[in-house]
């Protein structure tokens, strides 16, 4: 699936949304604040089905703020998100729901309810929305927790579970309804090298074998690019680049060079905006004298 | 400062407002909830109601002992210590029961309501049940706040029991009064009138307190700090909504 580089941030991307019949979500012209903070202004990008797609960039630039709005858990400022040809502003409560039960979402930690075991985590939306007997749940639960490696963990319970095991069962519990759109929220962070690599290859794999469109927020260049098909680099409030993953580690742009290859300084300064050091250090010259 | 009276006036309003709406939609999901998710209620009431026993119990006996004490000290300078069993029944069903159930179940069930909710709240679980379609209002609110509500009256009466066993015990055992007296005087004098507001009282004070549990538990800000805000509030709040809605009830009665 070919798409068209979106170039480097700002210019062409602005005031443009593309309506490919292969778009499963657009974001279109899109402005959020929290407060009288700016998230996004005038945000456009689309997500092509079947993709697993990167939305990446600096901590605090609204990713995860953007899969908020891609689910309605928050509502845009101005513009519109279309998911499937549908506004989902324009849904009833109900109609929302009915939309959610094509998503699946990978919480940054899991977020697994803690009263409930292993198992009765990954079969509650399966009882919650399905009349099956308790024997196809039970097999049900178990194909997608051993599609994790966590079946021999049914039993346990939340507590009893290690962060990457964690991220697992909610993973598991992402896809029982087998959904159409799989929304990674920070997937990798705070996970060891092995929990990691097991991850990333748990969401390649799911996306491959059930076909799921797949949108993957981190700021983890590396193992993101291992399994992204395109990449959003989003900065400042809007998409600062956007390509394949070998598209953006070539490109010119100052700040994606430095997001992409993780310098400490460039585009996004090192210091916080702060008066001048030496200024605030030892005083102004005229209050000396 | 009168721009300080009107910002704050103007917060209480918006936010009574919106626990108004709030309580709307608990309501709207409550038959549902009891049809689909008995189960979850008859959990709450477990949770809310049978933990909250021996608390209730331990405390029932001293506040009857302590009615009993007064009751008969008081009683005895005009020779009437015989009704003793009046004195104390009257203030335990119609006012200390009611009251001081509520207070203890704000301190031990709506403490525990506030920060599991807020909890649930701080670690995503309330927007993992939106992400999977299911409304955590009939999931989690709504099951707390029936729990709660049905909890409350089985729980004065309780209180209120052991209430008048405990003044038996200081009256009857101890200070040596009769216990035809003390049993019979009670009879005779209490209808159905007196049972009847105490019924009242503890069944609006369950809504109140459990209310204001889930409320503040669910509008929690989602952090240690703030769910641990939230669960003070819901002790301070639901102290002052209880003897408030108290006063307005027996002024109403009488």
């Amino acid at each position: 699936m070919l798409r068209a580089p979106r170039g480097d941030r700002l210019g062409p991307l602005r005031n443009r949304s593309r309506t490919l019949p292969d778009n499963l979500i657009e974001v279109r012209d899109v402005d959020f604040s929290r407060g009288d903070r700016p998230i996004f202004s005038n945000l456009n990008l689309t997500i092509e089905r079947g993709d697993v797609t990167a939305i990446m960039g600096p901590s605090g630039t609204g990713k995860t703020t953007l899969l908020q709005l891609i689910t309605r858990q928050l509502s845009p400022d101005r513009g519109q998100i279309i998911v499937d040809g549908v506004d989902i502003a324009t849904l009833s409560q109900s109609e929302l729901y009915e939309l959610r039960k094509r998503f699946g979402v990978l919480f940054q930690h899991g977020a697994l309810l803690t009263d409930m075991s292993v198992f009765e985590n990954v079969a509650f939306p399966i009882r919650e929305h399905t009349r099956l007997p308790n024997s196809l749940v039970r097999q049900v639960v178990l194909t997608k927790l051993h599609a994790v490696g966590l079946r021999g963990a049914a039993d346990l319970m939340p507590a009893q579970l290690s962060g990457g095991m964690a991220r697992r069962v909610a993973l598991a519990r992402a896809i029982a309804m087998d959904p159409d759109i799989l929304l990674y929220d920070e997937p990798f962070v705070g996970l060891d090298p092995i929990s990691m690599g097991v991850i990333v290859k748990l969401v390649g794999e799911i996306s491959d074998a059930l076909d799921i469109t797949s949108i993957v927020v981190s700021h983890d260049v590396h193992d993101v690019s291992a399994v992204a098909d395109y990449c959003y680099v989003i900065a400042d409030g809007d998409v600062a680049a956007a390509g394949t993953p070998a598209e953006l580690k070539a490109a010119s742009s100052e700040l994606v060079n430095q997001f992409m290859h993780g310098l400490p300084d460039g585009p996004v300064g090192f210091h916080y905006d702060a008066p001048d050091y030496h200024e605030q250090l030892l005083g102004k010259r005229s209050e000396r004298a | 400062m009168f721009r300080d009276i009107y910002v704050t006036f103007y917060q209480f309003l918006s936010t009574f407002g919106a626990m108004c709406l709030f309580f709307l939609r608990l309501l709207q999901h409550t038959p549902g909830v009891l049809v689909k998710r008995f189960g979850l209620v008859s959990y709450q009431i477990y949770n809310a109601g049978a933990l909250s026993i021996v608390i209730i119990m331990v405390s029932g006996l001293f506040v009857g002992g302590v009615l009993g004490l007064q009751a008969y000290s008081n009683l005895e300078r005009f020779n009437a210590e015989d009704t003793t069993g009046i004195f104390a029944g009257f203030a335990l069903i119609k006012e200390i029961g009611p009251v001081i159930t509520a207070l203890l179940f704000a301190g031990r069930a709506g403490t525990a309501l506030a920060s599991e909710i807020g909890l649930m709240k701080a670690t995503d679980q309330l927007s993992a049940m939106e992400m999977m379609a299911i409304n955590p209002l009939s999931y989690v609110a709504v099951p707390r706040f029936l729990g709660g509500v049905i909890s409350m009256p089985l729980l004065t009466a309780v209180f209120t029991t052991v209430g008048l066993l405990g003044a038996h015990l200081v009256a009857v055992e101890l200070l040596g009064v009769d216990v035809g007296a003390y049993w019979q005087q009670l009879q005779s004098a209490l209808d159905m009138e007196d049972v009847r507001e105490g019924i009242i009282k503890s069944v609006v004070f369950g809504v109140v307190a459990s209310l204001l549990a889930v409320w503040e538990g669910y509008n929690s800000i989602p952090t240690a700090e703030g769910v641990g805000r939230a669960t003070t509030r819901t002790v301070v709040i639901t102290a002052i909504a209880v003897l408030v809605f108290d006063f307005m009830i027996t002024a109403w009665i009488l």
